[in-house]
C-alpha cells in the first residue's frame, strides 16, 4: 500500500483551525521540524497540541507558540520557553500538565483500544483531582483515560512507502504511541525507501498505523544541552 | 558540610551489583561518576535508553542520542533504545532497583515535592510521579536547607506534591536520613557536622538513636 504523498504540504493537507494534534518528540530530539515549520505556514489557530514537551522560544513548538496558534497544551515538562510561561501565567494558554510516563501510555492506550487505565503516578497529588481512585493490591490508583487526535505528526529516520518506520537512539521517544492514536498520522521522514528496503525485524512502527509519508528536508536537528568531554 | 558531588558520592555507596538505576537531573546526574570498583550497574534514561555511558567526546555528539536532563550522551555496549510507554513500564513495572532524584521538600512521612511553585515556576512534573509513584527504592538528593537557611527536611510539604509517602532515603549536604514511622532518622552526619547542627536544620522530628557515625567518603 504506498501512503508516499509528495511534500509536506500535501501530507499536511486537512488540518485545520481547533484541531487536536499530537507530536512526537523529548525536548527537541524527534521532533517532526518540516510539518511544524508547514503548521506555521498554514496559520491554523485555536489548536490543542498534545507533546511531551512545548519546544524552545524559537524552535519546535514554540514557534507555534509565538504565533498564538496553540490555546492549549497537553504536557509533561514545559521548562526552557519563557514565552510559554508567560502565556500560561497570563492565562493566554491553557495548559494540562500530566506525568510522563501516564501521557505515554495515554496515547499507546489511544491507539491500541483502550479507553482508560490506572496508574499509581499522581495518586495524592494535583494530577489525581477529579480522578477516580482505586485500590489494587492495598495500593491507591487513579483512572486516566485514553488520549486520540485528529492528526498524530511524527518524525522518524527511515520509512518506507508502505508507512513503515525505524527511529534513531532516543529520537523514538514518544513517535511510536502518537503514531498509533492519530485519526490521520503523518510521517515525516530523513530518508524514504522502496518497499523490501528495510529489514521487516527491524521495524520499531508498522505502517498500518501510518496514513501519510514524505521524505523531510533540511532538518536542523538542534541540541539542546551540548554536553561533551575532551578529546583524548 | 557536603559538597553536591560528595552528596553523590555517598549516594553511589548504597549501588548494589545488578541493579538497573534512573538518575533524575542535577545532582543525582552525577551518582554514575562515582560507581564503586566491582559494581555493575546499568542507568535507565527515562526518554529512551538503558546502557546510558558518558558525554560524547567533543565532536561526536548527536542530537538523536540525549538523556532526560536534553544532555547529549552515549550508548554504551549493550545499550538498548525504547519509546517512553516500555520506558515507563520498566518504571511503573518496577523493573528498576533505584530512583534518585532531587526535591524542593520532603516530610516525615515520606511525602516529597519538586515539580511547582505555585505563581512562580511551574515547569511541570516529567517522569517524576511516575518514578516516585512506582519505585520501591527512592534516594532523594537535596540541600538539607533552602538559601535562607529555611529547612526542606520538614513535618508536612508545603509545596504541591509530586508522590506520597515514597521517600526512604535522603543525603543531604548535612546527612543521611531515613524515613521511619516516627520521623527522620539520622543515619550519618557528614564530615564535621554536629549532631547539633543538624537538629537545627531539620524541621521535621529528627530521631537520634544512640551515637551518630560520620560518613565515609
Amino acid at each position: 500500500m504506498n501512503k508516499k504523498v509528495a511534500n509536506v504540504e500535501e501530507a499536511c493537507q486537512g488540518i485545520e483551525s481547533g484541531m487536536t494534534l499530537m507530536l512526537g518528540g523529548f525536548g527537541l530530539c524527534g521532533i517532526p521540524e518540516n510539518s511544524i515549520s508547514e503548521l506555521v505556514n498554514l496559520n491554523v489557530t485555536g489548536l490543542t497540541c498534545i507533546s511531551n514537551n512545548a519546544g524552545v522560544d524559537d524552535f519546535g513548538l514554540g514557534l507555534l507558540l509565538q504565533k498564538k496558534q496553540i490555546k492549549k497544551m497537553i504536557s509533561s515538562y514545559v521548562g526552557e520557553n519563557d514565552e510559554f510561561e508567560r502565556q500560561m501565567l497570563s492565562g493566554e494558554l491553557e495548559v494540562d500538565l500530566i506525568p510522563q510516563g501516564s501521557l505515554a501510555e495515554r496515547c499507546r492506550a489511544g491507539g491500541a483500544g483502550i479507553p482508560a487505565f490506572y496508574t499509581p503516578a499522581g495518586y495524592g497529588t494535583e494530577v489525581a483531582e477529579g480522578k477516580e481512585v482505586r485500590e489494587f493490591n492495598g495500593k491507591p490508583h487513579i483512572l486516566e483515560s485514553a488520549l486520540t487526535a485528529d492528526f498524530a505528526i511524527v518524525k522518524a529516520w527511515k520509512g518506507d512507502t508502505a508507512g513503515n518506520l525505524v527511529f534513531k537512539g532516543t529520537a523514538r521517544n514518544f513517535n511510536p504511541m502518537m503514531a498509533m492514536a492519530g485519526k490521520i498520522t503523518i510521517a515525516e521522514v530523513e530518508e524514504l525507501v522502496e518497499p523490501g528496503e528495510l529489514n521487516p525485524n527491524e521495524i520499531h512502527t508498522a505502517g498500518i498505523f501510518v496514513q501519510r509519508i514524505f521524505q523531510g528536508k533540511g532538518y536542523e536537528k538542534r541540541i539542546e544541552q551540548r554536553t561533551v568531554r575532551p578529546k583524548n | 558540610m557536603l559538597s553536591k558531588s560528595q552528596i553523590a558520592q555517598r549516594i553511589a555507596q548504597e549501588l548494589q551489583n545488578g541493579w538497573y538505576v534512573n538518575l533524575g537531573i542535577g545532582i543525582p546526574t552525577l551518582v554514575a561518576n562515582y560507581i564503586p570498583e566491582g559494581i555493575d550497574v546499568e542507568f535507565q534514561s527515562e526518554n529512551g535508553i538503558l546502557g546510558m555511558g558518558p558525554f560524547p567526546v567533543e565532536g561526536t555528539e548527536d542530537a538523536d542520542l540525549i538523556n532526560a536532563g536534553k544532555q547529549t550522551i552515549t550508548a554504551l555496549p549493550g545499550a538498548v533504545f525504547f519509546d517512553s510507554a516500555t520506558s515507563f513500564a520498566m518504571i511503573r513495572g518496577q523493573h528498576v532497583q533505584l530512583t534518585v532524584l532531587g526535591a524542593m521538600e520532603v516530610s516525615q512521612n515520606g511525602d516529597i515535592a519538586n515539580w511547582k511553585i505555585p505563581g512562580k515556576m511551574v515547569k511541570g512534573m516529567g517522569g517524576a510521579m511516575d518514578l516516585v509513584a512506582s519505585a520501591d527504592n527512592i534516594i532523594v538528593a537535596m540541600m538539607h536547607t533552602n538559601r535562607a537557611g529555611a529547612s526542606k527536611i520538614l513535618k508536612n510539604c508545603s509545596l504541591p506534591l509530586t508522590g506520597v509517602g515514597c521517600v526512604k532515603k535522603i543525603v543531604t549536604n548535612l546527612a543521611v536520613l531515613e524515613v521511619v514511622k516516627e520521623g527522620f532518622k539520622l543515619i550519618e552526619r557528614a564530615p564535621g557536622v554536629s549532631v547539633e547542627e543538624i537538629q537545627q536544620a531539620t524541621e521535621g522530628d529528627l530521631i537520634i538513636e544512640g551515637d551518630i557515625p560520620e560518613m565515609k567518603l
